[in-house]
């Protein structure tokens, strides 16, 4: 198995604050990973740099065998990663199908740019809310969705380009148990036809249920990595979340 | 699917309502001149006309991206003085001035470019103070390069022999055509992948980008293609007004007028600029004329820009369409069984939902 997206090393400071120490994560092809931490670990910043938003201070980001590092988001993501944010970020004023047509340009054959969305992106469009349960929505602003709803819609914009990679972030936070279960539902489905996926979540059993890979960060370090029953035993991951040897490896 | 986006089959219609308006509006400009002869009243007809071009064609930029430019009187002044210029150098006389319009446009546009490639790297706040102190630039430039511009004296257009029973006309067919062109493009723009990202920078542009958008590239394409027309239109004002100095060339108060004639009749709608320069710019022509004192009008909008902000912030047209939905979705019940009694919580809905958005406007 390849690794789809690698990060070697990667540092970032914040001031004096250190908030990714020369984190070096691996995801696989066709995998769902995920990627857990206490707060403040420095999760959404490897986020962030993995897609461009802030720039590492040091180390690399890989894409298949393409250095990626520090390239702008929008390159990011024409390359194949695709995100969600930790606070959802949807066009409030535009209705749920513009949301799915911002990034639907794989869809247009036309070289004209003022020709209208094409069929075809429309096609896909609906098919991607359908497939989110908010077909029903297309045609409504995206302000009136609920908080679940737009995470959904959130998801399903990303999918719209196809993208090879899709990094969630906290796709459960803040959603109720039912909607939590269909995210999950879709996600599986995705990584089923071969998408793969890169998590970070606080939801345990989400995340346990969900990923085949868990990699754990404390104090912007990878402490351990591996399969989830594996995670759930280690020493240190405990150790990281309960507090218990704190002092031992705060430090780097 | 098409039960989606409103009552299957309605669209169609209030499709073809829209269209029959807008064909009803057209021959009304059409006919304007030809049946308002007096030249005292197409004199409102050109300046309107021209404002209603100006407001679309900035409209495009900022309202569609949410920059609010309030400099692009940059470009009106431009195109006032390369007309003006043109015309002495080469000697060009009557109607071929109106060839040299649309070289007017493409000096607009070379200007256009270095300015937004710098003015654009900022967001909000600072991207309106950076067009207004390039503004100033440009005004005070034209103060002080007497050689081009005449300095204060200004300059005039050469003798005009047109007719002078009809000789409004020719400059108010020429603003009609590129009113109508900007209104036809803005329309286009919109409902294009390219007004998509432009309204998608409008609503979060950080998050745009995790989506492809190309910020920069998306944000100069529309802040040249509203630049061209403020240049034609500047151009066409000039041989129109007959002169041409830097405080009326390069007006403060032209961009203060466009964005509010865009924000009263709906901010990053095709037809709010066309409705807010029809209600702005011949009420502002008739206070100048009524009151002698011409300054009376600017605190009429300064007073009017307050009341559009407080109690319209999102214009005329976007809230008159939600009251006409309102009222015919109240009008749909009562016609249909759950009778009375529901008008209290419904309205109450429709108030918080404007509120969400007008707040969203002002963010």
């Amino acid at each position: 198995m390849t690794a789809l997206l690698r990060t070697e090393a990667v540092s970032k400071a914040f001031g004096g604050v250190h908030a990714l120490s020369e984190a070096s994560i691996e995801v696989t092809e066709g995998s769902i990973t995920g990627l857990i931490g206490p707060n403040g670990s420095g999760k959404t910043t490897l986020f962030n740099v993995i897609t461009g938003y802030e720039r590492a201070d040091s180390g690399q980001v890989y894409l298949g065998g393409q250095v990626i590092t520090n390239a702008k988001p929008e390159r990011v993501f024409a390359l194949g990663i695709g995100r969600t944010f930790q606070l959802t970020r949807i066009f409030p004023s535009m209705t749920v199908l513009e949301n799915m047509l911002i990034a639907a340009r794989h869809h247009e054959r036309s070289r004209n740019p003022l020709a209208r969305m094409g069929a075809p992106a429309r096609r896909h469009a609906m098919e991607l809310l359908d497939f989110t349960g908010l077909a029903g929505h297309a045609g409504a602003l995206a302000q009136s969705l609920s908080y679940g709803q737009r995470k959904l819609l959130e998801l399903a914009y990303v999918l719209v380009a196809d993208p090879a990679i899709v990094l969630l972030d906290e796709p459960a936070g803040g959603v109720n148990p039912t909607l939590i279960n269909q995210i999950a539902a879709r996600v599986k489905d995705l990584n089923a036809t071969g998408k793969t996926f890169l998590i970070v979540e606080h939801n345990m059993d989400f995340v346990m249920g969900l990923c085949g890979q868990v990699t754990v960060l404390d104090h912007g370090t990878v402490i351990a990595s591996g399969p989830p029953e594996a995670i759930r035993r280690d020493a240190l991951v405990l150790d990281a979340y309960l507090g218990v040897a704190e002092d031992g490896h705060g430090d780097q | 699917m098409t039960a989606i986006w409103r009552g299957s089959g309605k669209i169609g219609t209030e499709h073809r309502w829209r269209l029959a308006g807008a064909g009803a509006l057209l021959a009304v400009a059409v006919a304007f001149p030809l049946v308002f002869t007096n030249p005292a009243v197409s004199n409102y007809g050109v300046l309107t006309l021209v404002f209603v071009a100006a407001a679309v064609s900035w409209n495009i930029f900022s309202g569609y991206t949410g920059y609010i430019s309030l400099g692009h009187a940059i470009f009106f002044g431009t195109g006032a003085y390369f007309t003006g210029v043109a015309t002495k150098d080469w000697h060009v006389t009557g109607s071929d001035v109106f060839g040299l319009l649309p070289l007017a446009g493409v000096a607009a546009a070379i200007i256009a470019v270095p300015l937004g490639i710098v003015a654009l790297r900022v967001r909000r706040h600072t991207f309106v103070v950076i067009t207004i102190a390039f503004f100033f630039i440009f005004q005070l430039m034209a103060y002080n390069l007497p050689s081009l511009t005449q300095g204060t004296s200004g300059l005039l257009t050469p003798t005009i022999n047109f007719d002078p029973t009809t000789f409004n006309n020719p400059f108010y067919y020429v603003a009609l055509a590129v009113a109508v062109c900007m209104i036809v493009l803005s329309w286009l723009i919109r409902r294009s992948r390219f007004g998509l990202q432009l309204r998608a920078i409008k609503d979060d542009e950080d998050r745009a980008r995790g989506l492809g958008v190309r910020p920069m590239r998306v944000k100069l394409s529309a802040f040249v293609i509203s630049a061209v027309p403020m240049a034609l239109l500047g151009g066409l004002w000039w041989y129109y007004i007959g002169i041409v100095d830097p405080s009326s060339g390069f007006d403060p108060l032209f961009d203060v007028a466009v964005a509010l004639m865009a924000f009263l009749g709906g901010l990053g709608t095709v037809s709010g600029p066309v409705l807010g320069a029809l209600i702005l710019e011949p009420a502002q022509l008739y206070f100048t004329q009524q009151v002698t004192s011409g300054y009376v009008y600017l605190i009429l909008y300064g007073a009017l820009f307050l009341v559009v902000i407080l109690m319209l912030p999102r214009g005329i047209i976007p809230t008159g369409a939600e009251l006409i939905t309102g009222w015919r979705e109240r009008r749909a019940r009562s016609a249909n069984p759950p009778p009375p009694g529901q008008p209290a919580s419904s309205a109450a809905g429709r108030l918080s939902g404007r509120e969400s958005g007008a707040t969203r406007e002002l963010a």
